[in-house]
């Protein structure tokens, strides 16, 4: 919302500058964005007085003249106006300014006299039209005042952000009643300068049709509008409007059309009621209708669209079609133009949702539905109406025709709201007395009645409960009245989220591992097993992603464009899938990404060939971070990381039995030096999203706080281990881990350790074997183990092996 | 050989001697040393010792008393530089210990997780815990139960992603302000990080997706002025601000509502082009839950009050890192990353 700071004050006599106006406004009514210093292009002028005026020796027009532009010394200027005089004041444009027709003001000669500056006219300033000569001032300040300090010329625009719960506040009226609350002023409606003095009849008011002079005026059905004014005027001469108009419209951003229009747009601004001129010549019938949109009906719009109107729009028609789209915006045809004289002047009053609705269906907006759509004054109509008709008359001539009508509105008895002083101070933190209270809320128009009973102007349709009244009274009196002390709390009923808990477990032990954590977006090109987003922002990201490595897979491919091969990346972040429910199913997935070199290079890394297949990470590294994050989501659980049959599978992560995870390879579309890519993905729990209980009830429990998982102290041991190796040929079909299955079993309580130390195929080596090798490490808790015990189970194990997995031992 | 010859001698061997101990730069030297001054076949010490049968009677006490000395401190000398030598050893003296270690990869939190986890680390101080919810919400979570009317322009800054088969993508963490409320009887005092979706396209200053956080505050008698003091007390702590300012705003689901201001850090107040001349820096949003929102959550409002803040770690980590452009954050280039981290040594960053 825009305001000007000098319409402002043609309704409150303040006297803050427009910086302290900013620090009130914001710190009570609504934060101001911004100042914008209009006119500063005649910030270099200043008031000097003429202190000596003979004339020019050599001219029989010229004046020179001696000028105190407050600089201490007095100025030889050359003047060429017939009314400069001595002793009076006048704009003054020193050498250097820069003048708003571009020309720019330099000492010189003129006909042999010095000039040091110019004398200027009203229009060299750009502040009218007047020949008359210099602009003679009736100010007493001090010659050298900046000529926009010592007069209302200039103006700053202040842009104000009105909140969607304040539409009191999109006019100049509604901002100038919080100035005079704050600055403690009187508030009044200004004057309006060249308007006309009009006997305005008594409205006819019906709830469905009336006539205007000979327009008849009608609603079609009800709950169309909520109130409907209107008022013929004829004889009008549309023109140029006066310069003050045309000053006010350009402070608040809006361009001058014609007297008619800048007229209604004055109102607008000025009361926040819109209203609309039709050009009555245009209108068949004569006659206005308010109805809805009929199926297929279009209407070109002021802007030059063309607009498809639906039945859920309301248009003001005449006897044919319609002529605007009720409460967002005129129709060409009836468009007031130089060739109008007769005008139909709407003032209505619509439905905030009617409009907001049509304003999106039509996807345009003015300042009209912008005003609407927040809710417009039902009270102010009347006497918007009148100022309107009053402007137009006074501007453009012309005469009001018959009586207004005035449809549909029914007078309302005022909405009153009890107001309690103790919760004032409950809800506020500090007590409030009732006598200060009721001033607060007085000043900006609430009448309060005895016991704080707190009668709602029109004009405040957000406040509908007491709080509402609590936060005027709160922001009139000041935010930063209230105290800041820190008061004594109870402790919070509810422990940490166990999912947050445990992401948080995850996320430190990764960064200590050495791995970087992304928070990309989580939107993918996706298809029908995806959830579609149904507005996305790009078609080829209108789904939301099933699994984390997705994103990571991508973020990879950006880095790899880049020329970043090494990476170790990670997420912790939702995803998700159809479902039938109400909502998609969503999880809490950490993922993890890794490729290239397991270790920055160092000079003293070998430099053999298996050393160059060794430092790239590779499946085992991902076996190993799988079943790391698996531990550390789910600590005590056992932790199984299996084999899988899927070809992009490696291995499957189970969590105390249960599929919780995968390991897996990462096709990338990646450059050719790119090394391999190995994922790991793992649920850290669904999100629940069901309702946690129906609307407006509580389904309250007792928070319950995880129990830690915690590893008892168990004796060390005192008796030396043995331990033997096993070099064994193992045929490719047999898994290592059925092997050691084997070597458990057989081996029983005394084994400790099993390690598989070595693998080995080629020369030497069966076809369709390797050799695996195996150290067995074994220790009895009381005593050292006889030698005798160790054999028999190495020749146990053997024998096993042959027989169940025909296994043999590797010779050679 | 008279006395004065042997004691010149013995005096040379001593002076020598000590010289090529303390020459010595490894045991090897030494140990030669040794052999070429106490060596018992060719040392010079033996040699000296040999010189004795040839010295006179009588001045063979003083000869001998020379030679004993000369040994001795020999000995001790060699045995002193051995002792030293060998630790040298042990430690790798003879390496070039300029040269760089061995690293292992450093790993980097995201800049936004590091404004998150110190935001909580705070409200953990004032009793705060964290509480979690769902990023695809229904309609009545996201907007009905915070107090949005429907089809209301409040409705404009949250332009909101749907989805098909019903659905939306929270627009902001505040839906479980309500899911916590309807869980846990008050007192509630909980802190909601978490993922939030606008339809706004990417730029400089916004992504369809990024993190929000807030603070929830529910019981008996809870007031502005708790709001006021506790998001003073952060405001200080997290940005060391010397001031603080709260302005009237609009969230439909708190009354009062207020935005808070920090003093600006780059002028001090004065205006500058970062505060847009105001001196002042906006953090967050807050208010008091509104009534209708304890209502939807089935708390009755006359016996409960709370406040809520709501601010954007996003916002924060730019401004504090001095990125220039917001996708910078999700672009996830691991050079940026690992530049917020910080280095692991110098020399390896360019
Ligand atoms: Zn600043």
């Amino acid at each position: 919302m825009n305001v000007s700071y000098q319409w402002l004050k043609a309704f409150v006599p303040f006297d803050e500058t427009p910086v302290q106006l900013r620090e009130l406004l914001t710190a009570h009514v609504a934060t101001v964005d911004e100042l914008v210093a209009l006119r500063q292009d005649l910030a270099p002028i200043v008031i000097a007085r003429v202190v000596e005026e003979a004339p020019h020796p050599d001219s029989d027009h010229l004046h020179v003249t001696k000028v105190d532009a407050g600089t201490g010394t007095l100025l030889d200027v050359v003047c060429g106006a017939p009314n400069v005089t001595a002793g009076k004041v006048y704009p003054f444009a020193p050498t250097g300014t820069l003048m708003p027709n571009g020309l720019k003001i330099q000492k010189r000669k003129i006909r042999g006299a010095i000039s040091d500056g110019m004398l200027c006219s009203a229009r060299e300033l750009g502040l009218g039209d007047e020949q008359d000569g210099i602009l003679e001032l009736d100010v007493d300040v001090p010659p050298g005042t900046p000529f926009l300090r010592a007069l209302p010329v200039g103006d700053t625009q202040i842009v104000l952000d009105v909140g969607a719960n304040r539409p009191d506040l999109l006019s100049h009226l509604g901002v100038a009643r919080e100035v005079a609350a704050i600055a403690r002023k009187s508030l009044s409606l200004p004057e309006l300068a060249g308007a006309g003095e009009i006997a305005l009849p008594g409205a006819t008011r019906d709830p469905r049709a009336a006539r205007a002079s000979d327009v008849n005026v009608s609603v079609a059905e009800e709950g169309l509008v909520r109130r409907f004014m209107g008022v013929v005027i004829r004889g009008v001469r549309v023109g140029p409007s006066p310069d003050w108009l045309v000053k006010r419209l350009e402070a608040v951003g809006s361009r001058s059309i014609n007297n008619i229009v800048d007229a209604s747009n004055y109102v607008l601004h000025e009361l926040g009621q819109p209203t609309h001129a039709f050009d009555l010549g245009k209108l068949a019938g004569p006659s206005i209708v308010v109805r809805r949109a009929q199926p297929g009906e279009k209407l070109v719009t002021l802007d030059g669209s063309e607009r498809a109107l639906n039945e859920e729009m309301i248009v003001i028609a005449d006897a044919e079609k319609p002529q605007a789209v009720a409460g967002v915006m005129g129709g060409r045809d009836s468009e007031v133009t130089d060739a109008t004289a007769d005008i139909f002047l709407e003032v209505a009053n619509f439905d905030p949702r009617r409009i907001r609705n049509a304003r999106r269906a039509l996807g345009m907006s003015s300042d009209a539905s912008y005003r609407f759509e927040r809710g417009v004054d039902v009270e102010i109509a009347p006497v918007a109406l009148e100022r309107v008709a009053r402007l137009v008359v006074g501007l453009a001539g012309g005469h009001v025709d018959g009586a207004p009508v005035d449809l549909v509105y029914e007078p309302l008895a005022p909405r009153r709201i009890p107001l309690r002083e103790k919760r004032v101070a409950t809800l506020l933190g500090a007590s409030v007395p009732a006598d200060e209270i009721a001033t607060l809320l007085g000043s900006v128009g609430f009448k309060v009645g005895h016991d704080l009973s707190v009668e709602i102007p029109s004009w405040r349709s957000d406040v509908a409960g007491e709080v509402d009244l609590i936060e005027e009274v709160a922001r009139l009196r000041g935010y930063d009245s209230f105290p800041v002390e820190l008061r004594p709390f109870r402790p919070t009923a509810v422990g940490d989220d166990p999912q947050w808990l445990t992401g948080r477990r995850v996320r430190d032990m990764l960064v200590g591992q050495g791995m970087i954590e992304l928070r990309p977006m989580p939107f993918v090109a996706g298809g029908s097993d995806y959830v579609r987003v149904l507005n996305p922002l790009a078609e080829n990201e209108a789904y939301l992603r099933r699994s984390v490595l997705e994103s990571l897979a991508r973020r990879a491919e950006h880095n790899l464009s880049r020329m970043e091969g090494n990476l170790r990346l990670f997420e912790i972040g939702s995803a998700f899938e159809p479902s039938k429910a109400e909502l998609p199913a969503e999880e809490l997935r950490v993922a993890a990404l890794i490729m290239g070199r397991r270790a920055p290079a160092h000079f003293s890394d070998p430099k053999t060939p298996e050393f160059a297949a060794w430092i790239n990470y590779g499946e085992w590294d991902a076996k190993a971070l799988g079943r790391l994050i698996a531990a550390t989501a789910y600590p005590g659980a056992a932790i199984d990381v299996t084999v899988t049959d899927t070809p992009e599978v490696l291995w499957d992560i189970r969590v105390d039995g249960k599929p919780t995870g995968t390991v897996r390879r990462v096709a990338l579309d990646a450059p050719v030096w790119a090394a391999s890519a190995f994922g790991v993905e793992l649920s850290l729990g669904v999100l629940a999203s069901g309702a946690v209980a129906p609307r407006g009830e509580s389904a309250h429990r007792k928070f319950e706080s995880a129990r830690p998982v915690v590893t008892r102290y168990r004796e060390l041991p005192t008796t030396p281990a043995s331990e033997f190796d096993l070099a064994l040929l193992v045929p490719e079909a047999v898994r290592a881990e059925t092997v050691e299955a084997v070597m458990r079993r057989v081996s029983g309580r005394l084994l400790e350790r099993v390690e598989l130390f070595d693998r080995y195929v080629g020369s030497g080596v069966e076809a369709g074997h390797r050799s695996l090798a195996w150290r067995l490490t074994f220790r009895h808790a009381e005593r050292t183990l006889r030698d005798r015990e160790i054999e028999t189970r190495r020749s146990d194990i053997l024998r096993a092996l042959a027989d169940e997995l025909n296994v043999r031992q590797r010779t050679g | 050989m008279n006395l004065d010859q042997y004691l010149s001698e013995a005096a040379a061997i001593e002076r020598e001697g000590t010289a090529a101990l303390s020459a010595a730069t490894d045991v090897d030297a030494l140990e030669a040393a040794r052999v070429a001054f106490l060596g018992d076949r060719q040392g010079r010490l033996k040699s000296l010792q040999e010189s004795l049968k040839v010295v006179s009677k009588e001045d063979k006490p003083a000869a001998g008393k020379r030679f004993n000395e000369a040994r001795a401190h020999l000995q001790s000398l060699h045995d002193e530089r051995k002792t030293v030598l060998g630790r040298a050893r042990q430690v790798g003296a003879k390496e070039d210990l300029s040269l760089p270690e061995r690293r292992a990869w450093k790993g980097a939190k995201h800049p936004v997780t590091l404004v998150i986890e110190e935001i909580e680390g705070i409200f953990r101080e004032l009793g705060f815990t964290v509480a979690q919810g769902p990023e695809a919400e229904t309609e009545w979570y996201n907007f009905g139960a915070l107090n949005f009317p429907p089809n209301h322009p409040a409705l404009d800054a949250h332009d909101t992603l749907y989805l098909e088969g019903g659905g939306l993508l929270r627009t902001h963490t505040s839906p479980v302000q309500v899911r916590t409320l309807q869980r846990y009887a008050p007192p509630i005092r909980v802190l909601i990080p978490g993922t939030v979706y606008r339809r706004d396209f990417f730029d400089a200053s916004h992504a369809p997706a990024f993190a929000q956080i807030e603070g929830l505050c529910v019981d008996e008698g809870i007031s502005f002025v708790d709001l006021k003091s506790t998001l003073n007390l952060f405001a200080e702590r997290f940005f060391g601000a010397s001031r603080t300012r709260f302005r009237p705003s609009f969230f439909p689901f708190t009354e009062p509502s207020a935005e808070m201001d920090v003093q600006c850090g780059i002028c001090g107040g004065s205006g500058c082009p970062a505060c847009k001349g105001t001196g002042w820096i906006e953090i967050l949003g807050s208010g008091m839950v509104h009534p209708a929102v304890l209502e939807a959550a089935g708390l009755d409002p006359e016996r409960y009050s709370g406040w809520a803040f709501g601010m954007g770690p996003a916002r924060i980590a730019i401004s504090r890192y001095g990125i220039p452009d917001i996708r910078i954050l999700y672009d996830s280039d691991v050079r940026f990353l690992e530049q917020i981290a910080g280095p692991v040594l110098s020399g390896a960053e360019g």
